[in-house]
């Protein structure tokens, strides 16, 4: 018997048009935990997917200890021990944990039995997690605890995990890395996907680098620096962002005392948030999700309206006035979810650009659209942002995540907005991508626009604000300079330890 | 095993002849249909399809009636489209047809006798304002009470219909009728009636309406910025509030622009080929029309040739009914089958089949 758990011989898968993954093999052994790199769309996604029998190969074959494997759904690869934990969380809001983690098992054991076998797991890997809380009321970070237990009780001997770390605060990304660190001691291989290089050296043994759909190389990721191992990522050496030593002007936008009522069943209220952005300045929100991320940017772009004299804009208040009036005015934003929000999906990049830019590009007249023009606007942004993508003809729901985030931060960084409110600008995009749009947000603070960025990313956090404020609850901590601040201290402010407020399970 | 895969966007080629094979499938299933009920099916398919266009003795008859039944079904449809778009889903356009006819009516019989040119006019602006009032009622609940415009513009259609019974044998009765339910007959009354503007073509002035009405929807809808919202509202509700879009004033500019366009459609028919207010004058063009938005693919011109379609249907049906005795509900059933087929074949845009072999573990 050999240590190799999983073999992977010259996959091969290509859709129409793209060829996601090129003869691509590797090995993991057992008891690894493996990295799997890769840019936006070099095919780690759809690598998994066939391990995980959602998408079945062209060509090559794969053998998980020994024996063929070859899932035609994730049924079957799960009874083989192939457990997934999945960027985007399949739970229901309105269900309990233990509820949750039945709907998504073959044969859930009954209710009480289950309840008590999820403390046994969640207390032996230090996952703590009550079972019986509702699900819309859990952090990300625990949403995610659910879904690992809910693999952990399958007792997989493989489990993947794609970008897990993106939603968790500091000190949760620890707990993970305990977690994990503990089921590898036990045996257990771990496929690792994620863009963050320290990340990786700091957990994983070994690195498989993918680009383009191939393997371009596997390293040991304690011995290779993160910038060598984005290189090979890349296929070229991409800028660190440059340092900031901006001259602040004028206070553009004024927030003054603003409160937002809950909206919805699960939405945060805004809680009396108050602050001021300067001409130049790049001001950083941290905090964990569902803390009001989105509430807030949705009542700076006037998607909701607040009481009035809450908002003003270069002095003027714009509290009531909604997203065309504040956009004119020079306040543009750009939402987390790229799909549905941001963007529509079955509408192709020309008609979203124009769902942004038609009045401050001129992109009408006399109410016609003029769809030539809309057009070049679209090919700048995509050619500026460099998007993956055949043209701008292309359906938003066709591209990648990480391209499509490129089109929509490009789509309002290139109508030079005086002030810009901007959520999660790089989530899910690759690193070259990523530090090319916070140059871009550099870029714009430095020609004197005023930034918000709003994000989960401590490390991009701290690259590019100016001043750091934490929203909690739906309160916002005072803004303070960054060079003031450490990690630990920031990990407080934005209430890291509401991550650990459950560890006590009841009984 | 047979699975359906989304596609990465949807299919042009599927959007265009879904449609087309959407009639082929209604008249392959018709025909069979017609077989079973002792009909030839080649000789329904062609009573209903070919005859009354070409057949030597009815065509005189029919090829007029092609487009004073299309009039109505395209005006409406074009209408109905735009709030669909949106995903405002009017379906009392009937209801609508009905007020716009009464209140179009009315507001000439008001006039009655003036031979007055700006008779016709006024009926035309009161047909549109009855019928924009009437979904008015279903916009307003909704926008402010949160109401669900399906149920509530459905079941004003059942108040129209008790309204038009009132007014046909009570108001708008005919004073010189003998009693007899039913308006003055506007055919006789030069200034108020929609006469044929070309002899021996159908051509009204409901179906010049139309036909201003599909090109304006297909400018509207692919180069007006308010129609790009409406198209964007539909697609992504939150999307276009974040672009700036007033709910609101999406699902009250819909159903109002609907609800006028179907009573115009009912103005034109009362006072042109129905020539009067009566009971019954409603013929279903309403509900109708919903079949022609959707088999028109909620485009204007495909609306256009839908209409033309399903006007071909009903005076197809009407021949072989007479000519070989079939049973209206089969001809009723035959229009039906187009909608369900559409809908079928219409999966394939945004989906495709795969075939996956059964492979041993």
């Amino acid at each position: 018997m050999s240590d190799t758990l999983l073999s992977i011989r010259g996959l091969t898968k290509a859709y129409p048009g793209v060829v996601a993954n090129d003869d691509v093999s590797f090995d993991i052994q057992k008891g690894e935990i493996h990295a799997l790199l890769g840019e936006n769309g070099a095919g780690k996604s759809t690598l998994v997917k066939m391990i995980y029998g959602l998408v079945a190969p062209d060509k090559g074959d794969m053998s998980f200890d020994g024996a063929t494997h070859a899932p035609s759904k994730p049924s079957e690869a799960r009874q083989a021990g192939v457990a997934m934990v999945f960027q985007h969380f399949s739970l229901f809001d309105a269900l309990n944990v233990a509820e949750n983690v039945a709907l998504g098992m073959e044969n859930p054991p009954a209710p009480r039995d289950l309840a008590k076998r999820i403390r046994e797991v969640s207390e032996l890997y230090g996952l703590p997690l009550d079972p019986a809380r509702m699900v819309g009321t859990l952090s990300a970070g625990e949403r995610q605890r659910v879904e690992i237990i809910r693999c952990l009780l399958q007792d997989p001997r493989l489990l993947i995990m794609d970008e897990p770390t993106s939603v968790l605060t500091p000190q949760e990304v620890e707990i993970l890395f305990e977690t994990l660190r503990k089921l590898k001691a036990e045996g257990t291989s771990i496929l690792y996907i994620s863009h963050k290089l320290e990340e990786i050296r700091a957990l994983c043994d070994h690195a498989t680098i993918l680009r383009h759909g191939k393997n371009v190389g596997t390293c040991i990721p304690a011995d290779s620096t993160a910038r060598e191992m984005a290189e090979m990522m890349v296929g070229s050496s991409f800028a660190t962002p440059a340092a900031h030593d901006r001259d602040l002007g004028d206070v553009l936008l004024d927030v003054t005392g603003l409160s937002l009522p809950q909206q919805g069943d699960f939405g945060t209220p805004l809680r009396d948030i108050s602050f001021q952005l300067r001409a130049g300045e790049v001001l950083g929100f941290g905090g964990v999700a569902g803390n009001g991320q989105d509430e807030l940017l949705m009542a700076l772009s006037g998607e909701y309206l607040t009481e009035a004299g809450s908002v003003a804009l270069k002095g003027a208040d714009v509290s009531r006035h909604g997203p065309s009036a504040r956009r004119n005015a020079g306040l543009l934003s750009a939402p987390e979810e790229r799909l549905g929000h941001a963007a529509a999906p079955d509408m192709s990049l020309t008609e979203n650009g124009v769902l942004t830019a038609a009045d401050r590009q001129n992109l009408t007249s006399n109410g016609l659209i003029n769809w030539g023009k809309a057009q070049d606007f679209a090919e700048t942004v995509i050619k500026a942002f460099d998007v993956r993508t055949p043209g701008p003809h292309v359906a938003a729901r066709a591209l990648s995540g990480g391209n499509l985030q490129k089109y929509v931060v490009g789509r309002e960084i290139l109508q030079d907005p005086e002030v810009l409110v901007i959520n999660q600008p790089t989530w899910g995009v690759d690193a070259a991508a990523a530090a090319s749009i916070r140059q871009a947000l550099l870029d714009l603070a430095a020609k004197g626009a005023a930034i918000v960025v709003i994000s989960q990313d401590l490390d991009e956090l701290m690259e590019i604000s100016d001043r750091f404020g934490a929203l909690n609850e739906g309160r916002l901590s005072a803004p303070r300079p960054v060079t003031e601040l450490d990690m630990e201290q920031i990990g407080l402010m934005m209430g890291g330890a509401h991550g650990m407020e459950v560890a006590h399970v009841e009984h | 095993m047979i699975r359906l895969e989304k596609r990465p966007q949807p299919s042009k080629a599927w959007t265009t002849f879904s449609p087309l094979l959407a009639v082929l499938l209604t008249m392959v299933v018709g025909g069979l249909l017609f077989g079973m009920l002792g009909a030839s099916p080649f000789e329904a398919i062609r009573t209903i399809f070919w005859d009354p266009l070409f057949h030597p003795n009815f065509a005189a008859y029919s090829r007029p009636q092609l487009l004073v039944k299309a009039g109505p079904l395209i005006l409406i449809a074009i209408g109905l489209s735009i709030g669909f778009k949106a995903g405002i889903w009017n379906i009392g356009a009937e209801g609508q047809y009905i007020m716009g006819a009464i209140c179009g009516a009315g507001a000439g019989l008001a006039f009655y006798p003036s031979e007055s040119p700006l008779i016709f006019p006024l009926m035309i602006f009161a047909g549109l304002a009855g019928g924009w009032a009437w979904a008015m009622i279903p916009a307003v609940l909704k926008t402010r009470l949160g109401t669900n415009e399906i149920l509530v513009s459905l079941m004003l259609v059942y108040v129209a219909e008790t309204i038009l019974a009132s007014a046909a044998s009570g108001f708008l009765r005919n004073p010189e009728g003998m009693g007899f339910p039913g308006s003055r007959n506007f055919k006789e009354w030069g200034a108020a009636h929609n006469g044929e503007l070309i002899a021996n073509t159908g051509m009204h002035w409901g179906v010049v309406a139309a036909l201003i009405a599909v090109i304006a929807a297909y400018v509207f809808l692919s180069r007006h910025i308010q129609g790009f919202n409406v198209r964007l509202t539909g697609e992504a509700p939150r999307a276009a509030r974040f672009a700036g879009v007033n709910p609101t004033r999406v699902v009250l500019f819909c159903l109002g622009l609907s609800g006028a366009l179907a009573g115009a459609a009912g103005m034109f028919e009362a006072t042109g080929p129905a020539g009067q207010i009566s009971i019954d004058f409603n013929a279903g063009y309403g509900f109708t029309a919903i079949i022609v938005a959707f088999l028109g693919r909620l485009n204007p011109v495909g609306i256009l040739l839908a209409g033309l379609l399903m006007a071909l249907t009903y005076i197809g049906g009407e021949l072989a009914q007479l000519m070989l005795s079939l049973p209206g509900a089969a001809i009723q059933l035959f229009q039906g089958m187009l909608l369900f087929f559409l809908l079928a074949t219409d999966v394939f845009t945004n989906y495709r089949i795969r075939l996956s072999r059964k492979e041993a573990a």
